[in-house]
């Protein structure tokens, strides 16, 4: 068990990277102590594809030297998931700040507690 | 192949197209626009209804001409066109529907810019759909985080904004795991391709030591997708979300996004892991206690509440207990009563979300009840519409509710004569009652004489009309006909192994 994880440190890393974002953006109580732990843990999970897609000793899927036998390259499908994670997590990060402008506008705070305290009081029927 | 089994992927790019193009009209005709090609969707997926019916198969549309473990895959049967269908036709109703709140809430210079969005939303719905490929899933599920993040904070009150941030952390929380769900998934099988995928897994499940990490991934994938579609115990974002957004936005969300989820979870359930697989895994027991939780909070919160749309909202998360509920149950009878409940559910709850508000109107513009007394006898049509729809909720037979609360209870018993059978059906009842306690006193308190007296002022327009009797008319078409749908919904899980 232990001798696995030592086997497969990067992947175990990026489990834990995982765990940390998570826990930030759902404990933390500023807005962007969350947004950061967003950032994290979209990394973590990139790390996890990256090495998985990564084999030591074998070249990048782009035939310079006419070698054409699969076994030479690694996998490029990985990367290319992650290119498209970091596109999700680009735009869902931008969303997510111009929203922490419009709140932090009209409660000149980013404390989700004060704010929270604040809106009870607030009565918008409809 | 035949023409048609083009449609599905013209109805993605179709959405996407009128996404773009409706940034570039005017408000008033990027609706009119919305409202045609909704209508040629519902046309498109009809034709594909009507062709997988008579064929009696399911086709897959390869796209670029890859073929199986490289490219890219749409499929289409039964089951996907009868979704779609229906949940194009409630996307129209809730546009035509809330139209006039659309313009009284925005900017007019906007408008045009929720119908953009509206429209992402029904290409990202669709695609979730047809889609064969789980990656394509992630992407498109993401999409439709956005763009129903985006139809919810249109309305710029501090609370819409809090509510908003609230949702989409939940949200990112959900993607974040699904995410991971998927990797992990990709990571043991190798291919991204729902069938390949459920041939490895079948592969490696034979051998009895690797079901764990199998299990394992296919766990986070689901805590993801139940956070996203708000199973107990991650529901508390609902009422904030459904009741101060705009009429369109509420109706939409609850009653067509978060069932968006739910449709792929099944698909993954289905068409990744394989029926066979699942139902040995434990996840079935927890999905099934975590239901009926559902179901029982969610009907004792919404009978505490003094808001009318904090009480619809409550009710909705009861409602994706039921549909939880019959996942837990297992069984083609199970299955087919959540996926029958999905379609009753969406029909019942946007018609609900859309009156709440014109009956506010006609009592100074609140949604308290204490000042809705009477409100259905200012403005009866509305009054009339609420009510049928409260009737389904109950489960007054000939409604679709009545049809959806039967399967579950046949369902339950089909399982097996265990403590399950005993617990589905005490859950049953007891939210029966609980459901016709607070609608029931809703209906009497709406339609109930105060001492304001006077009718509403405001005239409803001829498609506000129409689109609340659409509504009603596929409601009670679930209710009276529920054997048709059954049959076509049980169809189509066979294509789908």
């Amino acid at each position: 068990m232990i001798g696995n994880l030592l086997v497969n440190y990067e992947e175990a890393f990026a489990i834990i990277l995982f765990g940390i974002g998570f826990t930030m953006l759902l404990f933390q109580r500023n807005l962007f102590k969350k947004l950061i732990g967003l950032n994290i843990m979209d990394t973590g999970t990139f790390l996890f594809l990256a090495s998985m897609g990564f084999i030591r000793g074998r070249e990048a899927p782009i035939v310079t030297n006419g070698v054409t036998d699969a076994g030479f390259y690694i996998n490029p499908v990985p990367a290319g998931l992650v290119l498209t994670g970091i596109v999700v997590s680009v735009s869902v990060t931008a969303i997510m700040l111009s929203l922490t402008v419009r709140l932090y506008r009209r409660y000149h705070t980013l404390q989700l507690d004060e704010i929270y305290e604040m809106s009870r009081h607030q009565m918008e029927d409809r | 192949m035949s023409f048609i089994q083009n449609f599905p992927l013209f109805t993605i790019v179709l959405s996407l197209f009128s996404g773009v193009l409706c940034t570039m009209l005017k408000g008033k005709t990027a609706r009119k626009y919305t409202v045609c090609y909704e209508c040629v969707l519902i046309a498109l997926v009809s034709c594909v209804l009507f062709y997988t019916i008579e064929t009696g198969q399911s086709f897959t549309y390869v796209m670029g001409e890859f073929p199986a473990p490289w490219g890219n895959e749409i499929r289409a049967g039964v089951l996907e066109a009868l979704f779609g269908l229906i949940f194009l036709i409630v996307m129209l109703c809730s546009v035509l529907g809330g139209a006039r709140f659309i313009d009284l809430d925005l900017d007019e210079s906007k408008v045009n810019l929720y119908y953009t969005l509206i429209n992402l939303m029904t290409a990202a719905m669709m695609a979730i759909l047809w889609t064969n490929d789980i990656f394509t899933g992630y992407v498109f599920l993401e999409i439709l985080t956005l763009t129903s993040c985006g139809v919810l904070i249109v309305r710029e009150l501090g609370r819409t904004t809090l509510a908003a941030i609230r949702y989409m952390i939940m949200n990112l929380l959900g993607s974040g795991l699904f995410l991971l769900g998927v990797v992990l998934l990709y990571d043991i099988t190798g291919n991204l391709l729902m069938l390949p995928m459920q041939k490895n897994i079948a592969e490696l499940c034979s051998t009895p030591g690797n079901m764990t990490s199998v299990a394992m991934a296919l766990g986070i994938l689901t805590i993801g997708l139940s956070i996203k579609s708000g199973l107990f115990p991650f529901h508390f974002w609902m009422p904030d979300t459904y009741s101060y957004a705009t009429p369109t936005s509420g109706a939409v969300l609850s009653s067509l996004v978060s069932k968006c989820y739910i449709f792929l979870l099944i698909k993954v359930y289905f068409r990744v892991i394989g029926i066979g697989v699942f139902e040995q895994m434990p996840l079935k027991a927890i999905l099934l206690v975590l239901g009926m939780g559902g179901i029982v909070l969610g009907s004792v919160s919404a009978l505490k509440a003094e808001h009318i749309n904090r009480m619809i909202a409550f009710s909705s998360a009861a409602q994706i207990g039921y549909i939880y509920m019959g996942i837990g149950l297992g069984g083609t009878a199970g299955y087919t009563a959540a996926l029958f409940h999905i379609l009753a559910h969406s029909v019942t709850k946007s018609l609900l979300f859309l009156t709440t508000p014109r009956l506010a109107e006609a009592s100074g513009d609140s949604l308290l009840f204490k000042n809705l007394q009477g409100s259905g006898l200012r403005d009866p049509s509305t009054g009339f519409f609420f009510g049928a729809a409260g009737f389904s909720m109950i489960g007054i037979p000939i409604f679709a509710g009545f049809s959806s609360k039967l399967l579950f209870a046949a369902a339950a018993v089909d399982s097996g004569r265990d403590w399950k059978l005993i617990l589905v059906m005490v859950v049953l009842a007891a939210s029966s009652v609980l459901n016709a306690l607070y609608f029931i006193r809703t209906l009497i308190r709406i339609f109930s004489e105060s001492a304001d007296k006077r009718r509403t002022t405001v005239k409803h327009g001829v498609l506000y009309k129409i689109s609340m009797s659409t509504l009603i008319a596929v409601n009670l078409a679930l209710g009276l006909f529920s054997w048709v749908f059954t049959d076509l919904i049980e169809k189509g899980l066979g294509m789908f192994g």
